[in-house]
């Protein structure tokens, strides 16, 4: 089953929200790792990885983001609160949201830096600068504003974490383990 | 008239004078020469993908050419640079080249080169081979020289040559930037 239905996530939408969930925490954990590392070569090769990888999660949410709008979303079971039934819509948005602008302002910080370091994803092809002016001022708000989106990004995370295992273990529905395998949301209403 | 002419006689002789004080053939330079700092610069550039390159420098160096009049293939050159003086304009990237990741000054202070053959290309130019030493490294590099001029006990020349720097574990960035340095160097010699 590749497309959501009504009750259950596809096989699309399952892959890439566990792919973008690890690369997204994963290039967290990594920028936070190259800008501490003593070694000056590590820590620029840490650094373009990093950069390859934020370019692959921005391709693979806007991907995401396509897809959902492609298809249907599976509805929350009817057990489901009213704020939250309102709350997790207006964190799904943020989280894209952060997905989104968190790689944007990484580009835009390459971008704008005065080193003017070329950007290769995973060495295959040269990936062009945005069309920003470069200064160390624009650096320096984007290397803050990079870091600030991050923490916002991975504090959403946590939340959604967070109410992910507050329906698994709390109310025992079937919300987080709908998003493990089709198969396992079975059962959670008509699809 | 006469006036004319014999300003523009003047003129032609100065001219021819200055001309020949400057065109010389490498085998009329013999002697030794200390690399001057005035009128010496040794400039690099690695390109960049997508175009472009980093432009650099470094400030401080020595060395000494030897010109064999005889035999030019015997002639000889010794350069030490001191790679704590590179520069290219930007702090940030000096840091970077002076690091673990390029140079690493902190354990290996000198570049040297030592040439082991000159092999005449033409009555001003000369392909120099030698050892080439960064990092602890060795390894074998040419050189395209060429005698722009010589007048009083000064001598100019430029050089060029392009070296692979993965030979000397400077290859971090490749590549981004590219494995290739190209250099180009102006060197005036004082004769002793």
């Amino acid at each position: 089953m590749l497309r959501n239905t009504k009750t259950r996530y596809g096989w699309a939408a399952i892959l890439l929200h566990w792919l973008i969930a690890l690369v997204f925490i994963g290039q967290f954990a990594l920028g936070l790792v190259m800008v501490r590392i003593a070694s000056q070569r590590t820590s620029f090769e840490l650094i373009q990885l990093h950069k390859s990888f934020g370019f692959l999660l921005l391709g693979l949410v806007l991907v995401r983001i396509g897809w959902r709008l492609g298809s249907k979303s599976p509805e929350l079971p009817e057990e489901v609160g009213e704020m939250e039934r309102r709350a997790a819509p207006a964190v799904h948005l943020l989280l894209y949201a952060a997905q989104v602008a968190v790689p944007l302002s990484g580009w835009a910080l390459v971008s704008v830096s005065v080193l003017e370091i070329p950007s290769m994803p995973f060495n295959l092809f040269v990936m062009p600068h945005l069309p920003l002016g470069v200064s160390e001022q624009a650096e320096n708000f984007w290397i803050v504003g990079h870091q600030w989106l991050a923490y916002a990004g991975m504090a959403l995370v946590a939340l959604h974490v967070l109410a992910a295992l507050r329906h698994h273990f709390w109310l025992r529905d079937k919300v987080l383990v709908r998003m493990i395998a089709p198969s396992l949301g079975r059962g959670g209403g008509q699809e | 008239m006469f006036v004319k002419r014999l300003g523009l006689a003047a003129f032609l002789a100065a001219t021819s004078v200055v001309g020949s004080a400057w065109a010389v053939a490498l085998s009329d330079a013999a002697g030794r020469y200390a690399i001057s700092k005035n009128g010496s610069s040794i400039r690099f550039v690695i390109g960049k993908a997508g175009g472009g390159g980093l432009n650099g420098a470094f400030g401080r160096f020595e060395g000494t050419i030897r010109i064999d009049g005889g035999d030019i293939g015997r002639s000889r050159v010794d350069l030490t640079i001191y790679p704590e003086s590179v520069g290219t304009g930007e702090g940030r990237i000096d840091a970077f080249l002076r690091s673990d990741a390029v140079f690493d000054v902190a354990n290996s202070r000198q570049i040297t080169f030592r040439s082991t053959s000159v092999q005449r290309t033409g009555d001003k130019s000369a392909v120099v081979t030698g050892q080439l030493t960064a990092r602890g490294n060795t390894s074998t590099e040419k050189f395209a020289v060429e005698l722009q001029g010589m007048n009083g006990g000064q001598i100019r020349f430029h050089v060029s040559g392009k070296v692979l720097r993965s030979r000397y574990q400077m290859d971090v960035g490749t590549p981004l930037y590219s494995n290739i340095v190209a250099f180009d160097m102006q060197f005036t010699g004082r004769r002793g």
